[in-house]
């Protein structure tokens, strides 16, 4: 079958498509967007997020054909998807509203910024335009394999866009269908504090 | 014109494993020391990292597997027509399509046949594989394949493993360790005896005796085996995969494929993770034929359950272990027996049984021991390489014991830990000192004295508590009621490097050059990078010895010499060593080129130590002599180099003795638990640990190193194991949904405390340090359990159920 929807804001197409193909097959083999991960197609380690009509979703768990018409956002889309938020006060898309829910109370920005390795030299990043997500993964040393990395990203962006300013249970809860094997999770919180607190100091 | 200069006559100015005093670097940004931020950090986060899952090649081909469903049976028959007519499969092979008499492999013992003859000997061994053009066809093809199995009677333990009428799982051993084991299903039998137990045991005052389970643990690491095969003109083959040592692969792949080695032409792919696991050799065999045969490249990449079978896992292990301590707290003897399952293949038996019985005894000096450490040949999964291998099931074992001594004697389980704890000079008890610093008492107090986490007011928060910091978490099984907390403490010892003798080097190439007005240094070697980040420290240690601000890092292949293996917590050491010491060697020449272009201008040249520093070479005292630019001009040095370690000696196959080790890690653990009583559920609330790392080359990736491998140990404490059928030998939870490992929610914060005693026979007194904090982060957990509740736990992992009494 023809499978047609939008991937980080362009229309793509995908022909031959087996009924049983999943998003995550299409994106990686059909598409040429390998970035969602594959560790394993059964829904359980999240290294597949994508959004979904803003919604995340483990892609290996979305057939191709329940796509057609739709719109995914992939880690190679993020930074371009972070900066059309930007410019449109806040939200990437209508739908998604901030919303810091009861009792939340962020990490201060000097607080976070203990977390924020200063390179002495640009050894890395440079030239790249990244989300502040993705450069504060890669500032906080939370990247090590990377495999749990791109959907790690995907997740708390969108946990960003809702709740600005998370308190370390809500960080905690918003990622706990992302497994990481190598950095027992310590530096990925501190790098969702860092991208929170320098979003909320860019406010 | 460029000068190539080779390492030729260089080779007498670096004497082996001889420590090089540090005078490189600290005016050059970028160097040791610091953090600096990984290189492939952007192409990680941003999607475009190629892992060896993510290969494609045009007119490609899906490789499949097809496994046994039965752990031990004969083969009757195999039927391959259908799946060979499905339309769209290129190729289907079974062990008579082998090219030539090389049919096994295996990293020491060649025991694993690349696919089944005849019989299988574990669920889920390889039997056939297809090519196919879509990765749905090849899978339904395979399935398509009629075996005929008659089953046979399965080897599962001990017991039935050394029953004079048990099946051989290896009929004709002919391997170098079948001449000192009791029983052909025995791969290895260390025993270490020094002193005399039965004299220590009568002064002690009291003796403590326990018998331990360790559980199967898997690598789990994210990215599956996977890779690409591409056949090419010259009848060879390029491969790109994932894997931790390149040339111990290609080594077991050509003969196999029958092609001389550099035909056989390897690249590493984006390794998702290994732990181990990536040690032997998964799909690269079968990618190869079948590309081979085919004539079209072909991409093999498991999923996650055909991943459960696809690799080693940690060795599951019984262990019995008696001890005793005079009243004032001094350890007398200690004697134990560890068994350890290494299934139907050989693996990395023989190593974990050499570490599992040197370092039996942990930190602590004790001078009468007897120990045995045996690994079994079994029916069930082949168990080899896991991050800490034999270290880490004799560290839950002996670190329970030290508590129950302690209490013996009635003294504080720290104190006693520290009254006993090894230092350096000790003897091993292999007799072999420990020859650099061995702060086991100051890794104790230092994870002591850390601040502890608030204790948490539940009951008293009534329905305002969150219950995501709660065991049971969201499910919402408790406010607080039926929870108490316990603490528990632990250390380790682990080796570092390839022990017993093994000739454990490494190959570094290094360039200098200029490009663009700039100096550039280039490193090459064929390290596998599964996200340690020893690529940013091989940048960082070039910045410090060539004092460039540009380092370029060559990816890893088979076109340089060996870099040894991605584990044994050995390649900064080894790798890091190679790299240094090439660096060392271009700078002598560079320097060699400056006196000769330059020399006459300042008497320096001649008097002085000259550094490379900040583009410049400088004098000792700071003066600056001339540019690289100006030094290096059109030329280009260029240094490839083998660098080793100090050498190592066999254990002695009877007492044990022998200088077997090059280097130990040592790291301590503080456990924090709240445990439900009632429901049997954990939640590990902090996990601390302090860890002598010699020198931190990159703090944050040390840290980074601690904190995943303390993650790994808390997954064998109270989640992570493989269910293998004690009657069938068949694997129960091959899926991320059954073999459940650590989430974000499961993790507590793990303060980490880096202490820097330098290790003065190693580069920079740098000590490995991935392996250390997986040892001491499980029995610090169980201990803490036991704190919480009372009970024995002589097992890991704990369940609900050994917490509720329904076990």
């Amino acid at each position: 079958m023809r499978v047609s929807f939008t991937v980080n804001g362009r229309p793509q197409e995908a022909d031959d498509v087996w009924e049983g193909e999943s998003l995550l097959y299409v994106l990686r083999e059909r598409m040429g967007l390998p970035g969602s991960k594959n560790a394993c197609e059964q829904g359980e380690c999240g290294s597949c997020t994508v959004r979904l009509d803003n919604v995340p979703v483990c892609s290996c768990l979305v057939a191709a054909g329940q796509v057609e018409g739709r719109d995914v956002v992939t880690v190679e889309g993020l930074a371009d998807f972070a900066k059309q938020r930007e410019q449109h006060g806040g939200c990437a898309s209508e739908a998604s509203g901030a919303s810091a829910g009861p009792g939340a109370c962020g990490t201060p920005l000097d607080a976070a910024k203990r977390w924020e390795a200063r390179p002495s030299d640009s050894q890395t990043g440079e030239g790249a335009e990244l989300a502040p997500i993705q450069q504060a993964f890669i500032d906080a040393g939370a990247v090590q394999c990377g495999f749990c990395t791109p959907g790690l990203l995907v997740a708390a962006d969108e946990m960003l866009e809702r709740n600005p300013t998370p308190t370390d249970a809500d960080i905690r809860e918003a990622l706990s269908g992302n497994l990481c094997r190598c950095t027992g999770y310590e530096k990925i919180m501190d790098a969702v504090r860092l991208a929170a607190a320098r979003q909320g100091e860019a406010v | 014109m460029a000068t190539d200069t080779t390492a030729d006559g260089a080779r007498a100015t670096a004497p082996v494993g001889t420590p090089t005093k540090v005078t490189q670097g600290s005016r050059t940004k970028g160097g040791i020391g610091e953090s600096t931020l990984r290189p492939d950090g952007t192409l990680k986060v941003t999607g475009e990292f190629a892992y060896s899952s993510d290969m494609w090649h045009e007119d490609m081909l899906w490789g499949q597997i097809l496994r046994s469903t039965v752990a031990h049976a004969e083969i009757v028959s195999l039927d391959t027509g259908e799946a060979l007519a499905t339309p769209g499969v290129y190729a289907v092979l079974t062990y008579d399509d082998l090219p030539t008499a090389v049919k096994n492999y295996g990293l020491e013992i060649q025991d694993t046949p690349v696919l089944a003859h005849g019989r299988v000997r574990h669920h889920g061994e390889p039997v056939a594989i297809v090519a196919a053009d879509h990765p749905e066809t090849a899978r339904r093809a395979a399935a398509k394949i009629k075996v005929e199995y008659r089953e046979l009677p399965v080897v599962t333990d001990e017991a039935s493993a050394t029953a004079p009428d048990a099946p051989l799982i290896h009929e004709g051993r002919d391997d170098h360790h079948i001449g000192h084991v009791a029983h052909p299903n025995i791969v290895h039998r260390q025993p270490i005896v020094r002193g005399d137990v039965e004299a220590a045991r009568d002064r002690a005052d009291f003796v403590v005796e326990g018998e331990y389970t360790f559980g199967m643990q898997d690598q789990a690491f994210l990215g599956p085996e996977s890779g690409l095969a591409v056949p090419a003109e010259d009848g060879g083959v390029d491969l790109y995969v994932a894997t931790q040592w390149l040339h111990s692969d290609l080594r077991q792949i050509a003969p196999v494929l029958g092609l001389p080695e550099d035909k056989v032409r390897m690249t590493l792919s984006g390794v998702g993770g290994a732990f181990g696991g990536r040690e032997d050799l998964s799909m690269q065999i079968h990618a190869c034929l079948l590309a081979l045969r085919t004539g079209k490249p072909v991409k093999i990449v498991y999923n996650r359950f055909e991943s459960f079978f696809g690799h080693v896992h940690r060795h599951p292990a019984k262990l019995h272990y008696e001890h005793g301590a005079t009243k004032d707290g001094k350890l007398t003897h200690m004697k134990c027996r560890i068994v350890l399952d290494g299934g139907a293949y050989a693996s990395a038996s023989p190593a974990v049984v050499g570490n599992a019985a040197s370092l039996a005894v942990g930190p602590y000096v004790l001078e009468d021991v007897d120990i045995e450490a045996i690994a079994l040949y079994s029916n069930n999964p082949p168990c080899g390489a896991m991050r800490g291998f034999g270290a880490v099931q004799a560290c839950f074992a002996y670190e329970a014991q030290m508590d129950k001594l302690a209490d013996a004697v009635g003294m504080d389980r720290v104190e006693f830990r520290q009254l006993n704890a090894m230092s350096q000079g000790t003897l091993m008890p292999t007799g072999q000192p420990v020859d650099s610093p061995a702060p086991v008492a100051e890794l104790l107090r230092r994870v002591k004295a850390m601040p502890m986490p608030p204790e948490q007011q539940w009951l008293a928060a009534g329905e305002a508590a969150d219950v995501r910091q709660l065991p049971g978490g969201l499910s919402n099984t408790t406010h607080g009621e039926g929870v108490v907390r316990g603490v528990g403490y632990a250390v380790g010892i682990k080796n570092v490097g390839f022990s017993e003798g093994f000739d454990d080097y490494s190959t570094a190439k290094v360039r200098m050059e200029v490009v663009g007005g700039e100096p550039v240094a280039t490193v090459h070697t064929a390290m596998a990078e599964v996200g340690q980040g020893g690529v940013t420290v091989h940048a960082q240690i070039a910045r410090t010895e060539l004092g460039v601000a540009q380092v370029t890092i060559q990816p890893a292949d088979t076109q340089v010499g060996s870099a040894g293996s991605t584990s044994a917590s050995r390649q900064t050491y080894v790798t890091g060593g190679a790299v240094k010491n090439a660096c060392e060697l271009v700078r002598e020449k560079v320097l060699e080129i400056g006196r000769r272009k330059l020399g006459t201008y300042h008497p320096a040249w001649a008097s002085a130590e000259l550094l490379l520093e900040g583009g410049k070479v400088v004098t000792d005292g700071g003066e600056v002599l001339a540019d690289l630019v100006d030094v290096l001009e059109d030329e280009a040095v260029e240094v490839e180099e083998e660098w080793r370690h100090r050498p190592t000696e066999a254990f002695d196959l009877r007492t044990g003795q022998g200088n077997g080790h090059v280097q130990y890690s040592f790291a301590a653990h503080r456990a924090v638990v709240e445990v439900d009583t009632e429901l049997g559920l954990v939640k590990v609330i902090e996990l601390a640990c302090a860890q002598d790392v010699g020198k931190a080359l990159n703090p944050l990736s040390v840290i980074g190193q601690i904190q995943g491998g303390t993650t790994q140990g808390l997954g064998i404490a109270v989640m992570e194991e493989i269910i293998v059928d004690p009657v069938t030998a068949k694997v129960r939870n091959p899926s991320f949904t059954d073999y459940l490992i650590p989430t974000i929610l499961d993790t507590p914060t793990i303060p980490v405390d880096v202490l820097e005693l330098a290790d003065d026979h190693a580069p920079y007194g740098l000590r490995g340090i991935g392996e250390a904090p997986t040892l001491s982060s499980t029995p610090a957990v169980l201990a803490a359990i036991r704190n919480a509740t009372g009970l024995d736990l002589n097992r890991t992992p704990v369940r609900p159920e050994h917490l509720t009494g329904m076990a």
